[in-house]
């Protein structure tokens, strides 16, 4: 029966090497069953913790509950990166400030290509490019102020990691699905 | 404006290091992400097409966390503590 603590250490085997290939590393760390196990068990901590303290935050999109669990779930994500990436950083601080200065999201509009008419420091660019580059900056956390190749980079990491939480939490929620139609099962049979 | 600040703190060497053979080769690393464009040859799409699928792609998984996160927290709310608590811990260590 394989132990939390030697996946862990697997994981921590990869050294890091060149640029290219750290990256490449980096990408498909995200797909390894090791990664899924650590990050699947930090985000049910996570979730037991978002049980015990119900927060009151108001969202337009989503309830209270469900939005902190998605606080929680990018928290947990954002450690399971070990701190190697822009975006995990961001959303590790972007937390602390949030709770502090209770900042507005930006709106997902693309406004900012009547600030830039190309006089950037891209001049190589079309503006049609800048324009989604600049789009994609605002969509991976942190990342706004980026130079094109980092950027590039960011976005494949956090690609990678969001299909894994995507994946694990589809996970957890068919076993919480699987095991609570199970008691119910158990519970309603006569004993 | 906050935004010329912003790009006077851009990293300088942004300005010369980018060639156009670097900016395509990198939309073509991204391209083999996205789940859409990776039957199509490169030659058929743009890189202002890959970076808005790309954009699109990301919206879409932020959009299936948030359903995910309000599923569970429905899932969370009614079901007993301890069976899901048990079915989570013997599936991690499966």
């Amino acid at each position: 029966m394989p132990n939390p603590n030697t996946l862990t250490i697997d994981s921590k085997r990869k050294k890091p090497r060149k640029l290219e290939n750290h990256t490449q590393k980096q990408s498909t760390r995200w797909r390894t069953a090791s990664e899924q196990q650590i990050y699947s068990s930090k985000l049910v901590d996570a979730l037991r913790q978002v049980r015990s303290n119900p927060t009151s935050t108001p969202d337009v999109r989503l309830p209270a509950s469900a939005r902190a669990i998605r606080d929680a779930a990018d928290r947990a994500l954002a450690f399971t990166a070990k701190g190697r990436t822009r975006w995990s950083r961001a959303i590790l601080t972007n937390r602390l400030k949030l709770r502090l200065l209770k900042k507005k999201k930006k709106p997902r509009i693309i406004n900012c290509s009547t600030k830039k008419p190309g006089t950037g420091c891209n001049r190589l660019k079309l503006p049609a490019l800048q324009r989604r580059v600049r789009v994609l900056g605002n969509m991976v956390p942190g990342c706004r102020k980026l130079s094109f190749p980092l950027l590039l980079e960011e976005t494949t990491d956090y690609i990678a990691a969001l299909e894994m939480q995507v994946r694990t939490m589809a996970a957890l929620a068919e076993l919480l699905t699987s095991s609570s139609s199970a008691s119910r099962l158990t519970t309603s049979m006569p004993g | 404006m906050s935004t010329r600040r912003s790009r006077s703190s851009q990293s300088g060497s942004s300005r010369n290091n980018i060639s156009d053979d670097q900016i395509s080769e990198l939309v073509s690393k991204l391209q083999q992400l996205l789940p859409e464009l990776q039957n199509r040859r490169s030659n058929k799409v743009s890189s202002a097409m890959v970076l808005q699928e790309t954009c699109n792609y990301i919206r879409s998984l932020h959009r299936e966390v948030e359903d995910l996160s309000e599923r569970l927290s429905e899932l969370l709310a009614t079901t007993d503590t301890t069976s899901a608590q048990a079915a989570i811990i013997r599936s991690l260590l499966m």
